[in-house]
């Protein structure tokens, strides 16, 4: 039963986040491309005004799984890296954090257009 | 007439409305039924043995195999069509934009095809996300200076 507990905010938040988004385009004509930047840029807000930490922890992967917790993980990375190296983290904290994510869409993507030749149309 | 024209604003307000409630009921559904299963990796990851920041890690590159492989076998698309923002706004939708775009322009050459139009969506993402992070890194780092009185 505890794992239900765990899971439910989790499913309830993360839904809440998909829910929003598709409301923004049903009803206005936000692109997906706009939605998915719009997200970024709120996880780095809501990491610099330190409201994503305690959602982090209530709702766990329902925040860091959207998009949100990809901006997080710059927000972050850039205020360590600050706090490590000074100045320069300015530059270098965002990719630093965010590298995984990037270079594995990119690494994944590369590989998958070269090993798969059926066409998928974008969304 | 006033009932006629109440009658025909609310067909206009319903009509679209069940279509928005069906779209965001199923974004709603699919959002957190992948957020739950990024969750249920994360405990995996951690019942290995992993610490938190590369458990969080190895959750955002797992779902991004994940939405790349689906883009690649032809299936996303078709989640899509019902899911909508529910396998967008997850780092599966970013996966998706990736992969969709080099799939799609692999025809075009490696250089001017795949290289270019990869970052067709991810571009953005990534710029956006990255400028965002430099006024927060500026505005922290004043802070900071100011926490330590040496701005002044």
């Amino acid at each position: 039963m505890d794992i239900i507990y765990t899971l439910l905010p989790v499913f309830v938040f993360g839904g809440l986040i998909s829910f929003i988004a598709q409301l923004f385009i049903d009803l206005t004509a936000v692109t997906p491309a706009r939605i998915l930047v719009f997200t970024v840029c709120l996880g780095v807000l809501l990491y610099a005004i330190g409201v994503y930490e305690p959602l982090y922890n209530m709702f766990g992967a329902g925040i860091s799984v959207p998009l949100t917790g990809f901006g997080a993980a710059i927000g972050k990375g850039v205020r360590s890296a600050v706090d490590e190296k000074g100045a320069i983290g300015i530059l270098t904290g965002g990719l630093s954090a965010s590298s995984s994510g990037i270079t594995a869409a990119l690494l994944l993507g590369f590989i998958f257009a070269i090993l798969f030749k059926t066409r998928s149309k974008r969304m | 007439m006033m009932e006629t024209s109440y009658k025909k604003k609310l067909i206009k307000k319903h009509t679209p409305h069940s279509r928005v409630l069906r779209d965001c009921t199923l974004a709603f559904l699919f959002g957190g039924a992948i957020c739950t299963l990024g969750e249920l990796l994360y405990m995996l990851y951690s019942y290995i043995g992993f610490d938190s920041e590369k458990s969080g890690m190895l959750v955002t590159v797992s779902l991004i195999f994940l939405g790349a492989l689906v883009t690649a076998l032809g299936f996303f698309d078709n989640i899509a069509r019902y899911s909508g923002a529910g396998t967008l706004v997850p780092v599966t939708g970013f996966a998706n934009a990736v992969t969709s775009e080099a799939m799609d322009s692999r025809s075009e050459g490696l250089v001017t095809g795949i290289g270019v139009k990869i970052f067709n969506v991810a571009g953005p993402v990534i710029l956006y996300g990255i400028l965002s992070g430099v006024l927060y890194g500026i505005i922290y780092y004043v802070y900071t200076l100011i926490q330590r009185g040496s701005f002044f």
